[in-house]
């Protein structure tokens, strides 16, 4: 019988350093075609541990994933250490991940990411780009701390020839300005800039640290945006990311198994 | 035995992850009927959620036959397994039911079995306990507009000073199976070592730290909230069939600040009706 919990040896390709703190690793991985935008894999480093990390990018062809990795834990800690051609432990891909055929295709997208929550979004946001012609259109609205917290900022770019981008940072701008092309304030006060002439057309995906995805969501509901319309990626402690270990249980709910993307009409209910 | 206290799962060096290899022997397991009942909660859990089969609890369970115990005619006192169903075993769910007394008289399930006793009689079955000296009320929660509500109810609020989060009762209980991995180094420089789970705690700090430093429910209530619903809601939900409470009051038992789990359910029943109520004239 295949052991579910038994992580396999895979060799880190690249590190490039995003932020100070936030790091992207690709990594050569086999079973990519078992992926789903939004999914995530558990990494397992010898002597150390488990974590559950979302997958940020993945390419069939060339055989390898992405993680948006933030130095935070006792995994990501020593995944700072390794470098190109160090072996790291995976097991997976987990979790639903955003249903974009079922419910995006040929919709008006709009992706509200708040800092390492464009993590999640950034392999369907970059698949939507090249493709365009999958979606009517999409908006991406992008949430930072500060100017030094800016992710992916050459996917940005790239996202710029198709799609309005807003890019906002929390904290004030050094000296009053913010660098071109750049916002003040939290998500939520941008999204009168977005276009919801079409209600019925608009599907929406929310990743970002709890209170911005609730209130958020809760100001999309304001402005007439359908819960149905409305989703969610959600984060919790897991140990095994299979079902069985109840970290990330929420009521009847394992995130694990019935997540990480949850529609706004379940989500809601999700309160710990 | 199916959930020790820690388990080694597998055996590690710098570039390999090895399976620990199952149990080779059959099991002969002394249980009450709460306990065959708990561990088709297990079953539920690390056999069929998801569609995820757990490997090592496989391995063991496999091997396990329950051998079933007599109980006095009420149970215990804090027992309440007539009241969760916990008290009902089927014949095939045991190889032989045993009364442990001045005399051993057993009740033979398994045909295999007879020839040890051949040339006597069998008269004796294994009675199911009927009724408990408590019985308790499981609310029956009637939407998710009422579930939200119950995480409101005053009610948590009194445990958060009662409950000290010492994690007792999820020890003591029955039907607990949250676990925590983690990595163990034979010696302080040597790169071998074990993959290990150990028994979690939803009472306990850190049961839902993240890396980060965000967390969920911190407060006593909260954390007593969380199990309680579990127990008599959330599962049963999740799978059909039974709540995952099998009434063995094993947590009352244990619990040092004497929190009796059947006094609870009872009082959030009188709570849960008043909120069903509530919500048919909203």
């Amino acid at each position: 019988m295949n052991n579910i919990l038994e992580p396999k040896p895979y060799k880190i390709l690249v590190v490039k350093k995003l932020t100070a703190i936030e790091w992207l690793f690709r990594v050569e991985f086999d079973e990519i075609e078992k992926i789903n935008y939004g999914q995530f894999i558990q990494i397992s480093i010898p002597k150390v541990g488990e974590a559950p990390i979302s997958i940020t990018g993945f390419n069939a062809k060339d055989g390898w994933i992405e993680f948006l990795i933030r130095k935070v834990g006792l995994v990501t800690n020593v995944l700072f250490e390794l470098k190109p051609g160090d072996e790291i432990f995976m097991r997976g891909p987990y979790g639903n991940g955003f249903p974009f055929d079922e419910n995006y295709r040929n919709k008006n997208l709009i992706v509200v990411a708040g800092g390492s929550g464009c993590g999640p979004v950034r392999s369907m946001i970059n698949a939507v780009n090249n493709n365009f012609e999958s979606v009517k259109n999409m908006e991406i609205i992008l949430g930072f701390k500060n100017e030094e917290c800016i992710l992916f900022e050459d996917d940005i770019s790239s996202w710029e020839k198709n799609s309005n981008i807003i890019t906002t940072v929390d904290e004030i701008c050094k000296d009053g300005n913010c660098s071109l092309g750049l916002s003040n304030g939290l998500v939520t006060e941008h999204f009168s800039k977005l276009d919801l002439s079409d209600l019925s057309n608009v599907e929406i995906v929310i990743v970002g640290p709890p209170k911005m995805m609730e209130f958020s969501a809760k100001e999309f509901v304001k402005m007439g945006v359908p819960e149905e319309q409305i989703w969610l990626s959600f984060e919790r402690k897991m140990s095994c990311a299979v079902g069985k270990c109840g970290h990330c249980r929420v009521d009847e709910t394992y995130v694990c198994l019935d997540g990480p993307v949850f529609n706004y009409t379940k989500g809601k209910y999700l309160i710990d | 035995m199916l959930s020790p206290i820690t388990e080694t799962l597998f055996y590690f060096t710098d570039d390999e992850y090895r399976a620990k290899k199952g149990v080779k022997k059959p099991i002969l397991m002394f249980v009450r009927a709460c306990d065959i009942n708990a561990i088709k909660r297990f079953d539920d859990i690390y056999l069929k959620n998801g569609g995820f089969v757990d490997p090592f609890y496989a391995g063991i369970r496999e091997k396990i036959n329950f051998a079933l115990m007599e109980c006095p005619s009420k149970g215990w006192d804090t027992c309440f397994c007539a009241s969760m169903k916990g008290n009902v075993v089927n014949d095939n769910e045991y190889i032989f039911g045993i009364q442990l007394g001045e005399e051993i008289k057993v009740d033979i399930k398994d045909p295999s079995l007879m020839e040890i006793f051949e040339g006597s009689q069998i008269t004796y079955h294994v009675p199911i306990v009927e009724e408990n000296l408590i019985s308790v009320k499981i609310p029956m929660i009637s939407n998710k507009d009422v579930q939200a509500k119950v995480k409101e109810l005053s009610l948590w609020k009194e445990y958060d000073k009662r409950c000290i989060k010492c994690g007792s009762c999820t020890i003591a209980c029955s039907t607990c199976t949250c676990y925590t991995s983690y990595d163990m180094l034979y010696t302080p420089d040597s790169n071998a070592g074990e993959r290990r789970r150990i028994n979690a705690s939803c009472h306990i700090d850190g049961y839902t730290d993240m890396a980060g430093g965000h967390s969920f429910r911190p407060s006593a209530g909260e954390r007593l909230r969380f199990k309680t619903m579990h127990k008599i809601h959330d599962h049963a939900k999740r799978f059909g069939g039974d709540n995952m409470c099998v009434g063995c009051g094993r947590c009352s038992d244990h619990c040092p600040a004497f929190i009796s789990f059947s006094t609870l359910v009872n009082k959030l029943s009188v709570e849960v009706d008043k909120l069903n109520e509530e919500d048919i004239n909203e």
